[in-house]
């Protein structure tokens, strides 16, 4: 994590008992309280998990023993642009598991990791819902259908090219900013 | 409650529909020519938002006054963008086109809503009968299904409630609440509702156990957890038409007095989310759903509760478990969740069509559903129809049309001249059947007789190029990895089959494995608690008894027969058909395992190579030289040539890992 993330942590921790406040504290809220928190991180950070616990007033362990249970929580932060290749019935028989071993290949990390720039994380899931497109990845909220090996060299150049004429506008911008 | 004529539900509705009507023809009864987009997840993910904007965009530029109306879906995700365009000035009927991309979405523009010019070589068909252009009902994948639940999907906005209730909507709840709860259970029985979760369980009977118990303070929960990895029909239905299983729901609490009801959607699905959570509110402001409704003493409080994501959540008793914030573990039953259930008290669940089939029923009556469908399984299914067909998307027929009708005659078959051979049906908890099944009727008790069951209602259709085996193996990794590790059996039992599946797929499969799944499969069934471990060898189970001679082909000869379990294959260049020079293979592989032979031709490392099948793709049709086989051991081995040293650094990255 470079400093500047840190930072930002930092504030967003301090922020968590305001947006925690409107949770009351009988167990059958730990879950929502966990997608809240999950949204304001993109993940569950530690700090936030005892902070959690003591608004519930449960232990620790119990909050890790649902969050672990469910696929939907994740306790390392997601790249900047998170790549989620389906893995359902329509894209595994399309070769959806070809799909996602290119994009390993490509970034150098595994299922489940980021990348050490946090630029790119790797994700898989089951059924997007569009299986008539199979098979599909999202490339951030971005779905991509009919996937093959040959277009994902494309999408990251789609990706650079975009953060560059991005960064070209700041640039643009700033001077009157 | 003393009920005058002026303020019985009925009239209060009448009343909102009204209002509602009035809205609605004040936007939409214009000369000016509707285009309707689907927005659902589909339809998105196909690039609808791209062909919104393009429409917004050309009917500025042309200075066109137009209304763009935004639905849901329609199930006909092969044909996404789907638009449907009503210019009722230029005298045709209104006109469904499909794949509608920007480029055609401006061109549309342009020559039809300016031009008066529809395009005929890009009409699907027109949406209503007429003289000019041939109707879309003549195709048997429109004339031959029967909607019921998903009527109003691709109708209606379901962002606007003022649609739903033109259409009719929450016309069964007033009538409901004229009703006795008595009286709302015995039509549910009498149409012979069957639960659409899964396993089938008379809704009637459910409603009457919880109406029969006396704790106080009863829940209605929909269950939208749809955990199944290949089917997205509850999805759909909540992003198409969020009211009719709202609608359902309410009707549900009057039925057996529950004062306060839970959506559980998964979290993955935002969409759908949002477009529940917007429904409800919008059902409240209206007086149809929350206090009093509809100027009854009914009330009902509907919260939505966001799944987080795990397959054995959607059995009602984990379901209910997750909701008070734990681990979502199954419970054994009895006590059923109808007698004890969400903090412990008196709770019904019920999928989402299960709840989006009660209003027409309350509506049209119990004897018009019960006509539908056959004796035991009334009503109509909906699937969800991927895989290797040619009209993928959602189906909604009624019971008892066989899976020849459904995969052949209204889906369209297998595509290209590959035949048919397996259909999975039912996702993790269901079968795979053969072709000689294909004139099963589809309902609750063939399937299950045939070893399948209508499970979650995901279909997937395979083809020659496919293998059972693998797909046996697919679902027993999910449900491996799903079960909540409660029961022994369950735990350890999926984990060994499927590590004796890995086996057999790539190639190291024993003469005794078939035995042994075999066993292993039955007592998993007989020892695991609840239906994840009851149903989780059905893959395994079906495939060993329809193809066993594709078990037989991958161990002891080592072939994949449908050429997809990529240990068992290899790809060759046939050196006959190469063409000297042509580079078309190379660039397209991600491993670098193509190398040029000292003839100037193709040849394939099959030590770098991941069997992904680019080149396949790549090689230009008139030289066709890349060959597939299985076992691996018929591709001829090709040496690299000594290498140049360009092509060293070329190489110097080697593949992460070998099949
Ligand atoms: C492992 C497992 C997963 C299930 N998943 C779902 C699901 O995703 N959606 C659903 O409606 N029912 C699911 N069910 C069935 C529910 O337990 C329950 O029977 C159903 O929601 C009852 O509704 P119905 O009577 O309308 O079918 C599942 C059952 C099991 C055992
Ligand atoms: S299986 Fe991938 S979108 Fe459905």
């Amino acid at each position: 994590m470079n400093p500047a993330e840190s930072d930002t942590e930092a504030q967003l921790l301090k922020s968590l008992p305001e947006h925690l406040a409107p949770f009351g504290t009988e167990r059958s809220n730990l879950i929502p309280i966990l997608q809240m928190v999950q949204k304001h991180f993109s993940y569950l950070p530690a700090a936030a998990m005892e902070i959690v616990a003591r608004h519930l007033d449960i232990p620790l362990a119990e909050v890790y023993g649902v969050a672990t249970f469910y696929n939907q929580f994740r306790f390392t932060p997601p790249g900047r642009h998170p790549i989620k290749v389906c893995l359902g019935t329509a894209c595994h028989v399309k070769g959806g598991d070809i799909i996602l071993e290119n994009f390993e290949r490509k970034l150098g990390i595994r299922d489940g990791e980021t990348t050490a720039d946090r630029e790119f994380s790797i994700e898989r899931v089951a059924c997007v819902g569009c299986c008539a497109l199979a098979p599909v990845a999202l490339v951030g909220e971005t779905v991509h259908g009919n996937m093959a090996p040959s277009k994902i060299e494309g999408l990251f150049t789609r990706i650079q090219v975009e953060k560059e004429m991005a960064q070209r506008k700041k640039r643009e911008n700033e001077p009157d900013a | 409650m003393n009920q005058t004529p002026e303020n019985t539900p009925e009239s209060r509705l009448a009343a909102i529909r009204r209002r509602a009507e009035d809205q609605r023809r004040a936007r939409m009864d214009t000369d000016a020519p509707k285009i309707h987009i689907g927005l659902a997840t589909c339809g998105i993910a196909s690039g609808a938002l791209d062909t919104k904007q393009a429409f917004e965009q050309a009917l500025a530029e042309q200075g066109i006054e137009a209304l763009i109306h935004t639905v849901g879906c329609a199930g006909h995700c092969y044909a996404e963008p789907v638009v449907i365009i009503d210019h009722p000035q230029s005298g045709f009927p209104p006109i469904f086109y499909h794949q509608v991309t920007a480029g055609k979405a401006k061109m549309l523009v342009k020559l039809f809503l300016a031009g008066g010019d529809p395009r005929l070589e890009h009409v699907y068909g027109a949406t209503v009968e007429n003289d000019l252009i041939p109707s879309v009902m003549e195709f048997p994948r429109f004339n031959r299904e029967k909607r019921v639940v998903m009527e109003k999907c691709g109708r209606v906005d379901p962002e606007d409630i003022d649609d739903y209730l033109a259409e009719g909507g929450y016309g069964a709840l007033a009538r409901a609440l004229a009703m006795t709860p008595e009286e709302i259970v015995a039509a549910i029985e009498a149409s012979g509702l069957r639960g659409r979760g899964g396993a089938g369980f008379p809704t009637g009977r459910k409603w009457r156990l919880a109406a029969a118990a006396t704790a106080e303070g009863k829940v209605v929960i929909c269950n939208a957890d749809e955990g199944d990895p290949g089917a997205y029909m509850d999805r759909t239905l909540l992003e198409s038409n969020p009211h009719q299983m709202l609608e359902g729901l309410a009707i549900c609490a009057r039925a057996v007095g529950a004062r306060q009801a839970v959506v559980y959607v998964r979290a993955e699905y935002p969409l759908a989310v949002r477009i529940v959570t917007r429904a409800i509110a919008q059902a409240e402001a209206l007086g149809l759903l929350g206090q009093g409704i509809l100027g009854t003493d009914m009330n009902l409080d509907i919260e939505v509760f966001q799944g987080s994501g795990a397959f054995v959540c959607g059995e009602e008793t984990a379901l209910i478990r997750s909701i008070e914030g734990y681990r979502g573990m199954p419970v054994h039953r009895p006590p059923y969740p109808a007698q004890k259930g969400l903090h412990g008290r008196p709770t019904v669940i019920n999928n989402v069509k299960t709840l989006a089939s009660v209003p027409p029923i309350i509506e049209k009556g119990p004897d018009w559903y019960a006509a539908i469908g056959t004796e035991k399984s009334s009503g109509t299914a909906i699937f969800s129809v991927v895989g290797d067909v040619v009209h993928p998307g959602l189906v909604e027929i009624p019971m008892g049309v066989t899976l020849r009708e459904l995969i052949f005659d209204i889906c369209g078959g297998v595509p290209g001249r590959k035949g048919f051979k397996a259909v999975q049906i039912g996702g993790p908890s269901g079968g795979c059947l053969s072709e000689a099944f294909l004139d099963t009727p589809i309902d609750f008790d063939s399937l299950t007789e045939a070893g399948a069951m209508m499970g979650s209602g995901g279909m997937v259709v395979m083809s020659q190029d496919s293998c059972p085996v693998d797909v046996a193996r697919f679902f027993l990794d999910f449900t491996q990895k799903e079960s909540c590790g409660k029961c022994t059996f369950c735990r350890i039992g999926t984990w060994h089959l499927l590590e004796i599946l890995e086996r057999i797929t790539v190639g190291e499969g024993r003469e005794e494995d078939v035995e042994l799944l075999q066993q292993l499969g039955e007592d998993i069934k007989d020892g695991s608690l609840c239906g994840l471990g009851k149903t989780a060898p059905n893959p395994v189970l079906t495939s060993l008894k329809y193809f066993a001679d594709e078990y037989a082909a991958h161990i002891r000869e080592k072939r994949c027969p449908g050429m997809m379990c990529r240990a068992l294959t290899a790809y060759y260049i046939d050196l006959e058909k190469c063409a000297r020079g042509c580079d078309a293979c190379v660039g397209c592989c991600p491993t670098d395992a193509v190398f040029t032979t000292s003839t100037r031709k193709k040849g394939i490392d099959q030590a770098l190579c991941v069997k992904c099948g680019e080149c396949m793709v790549a090689c230009p049709p008139e030289y066709d030289a890349v060959r597939k086989v299985s076992p691996a051991s018929l591709a001829p081995i090709i040496e690299r040539p000594v290498k140049p040293v360009a092509e060293a650094e070329a190489s110097a990255t080697p593949a992460k890992d070998a099949p």
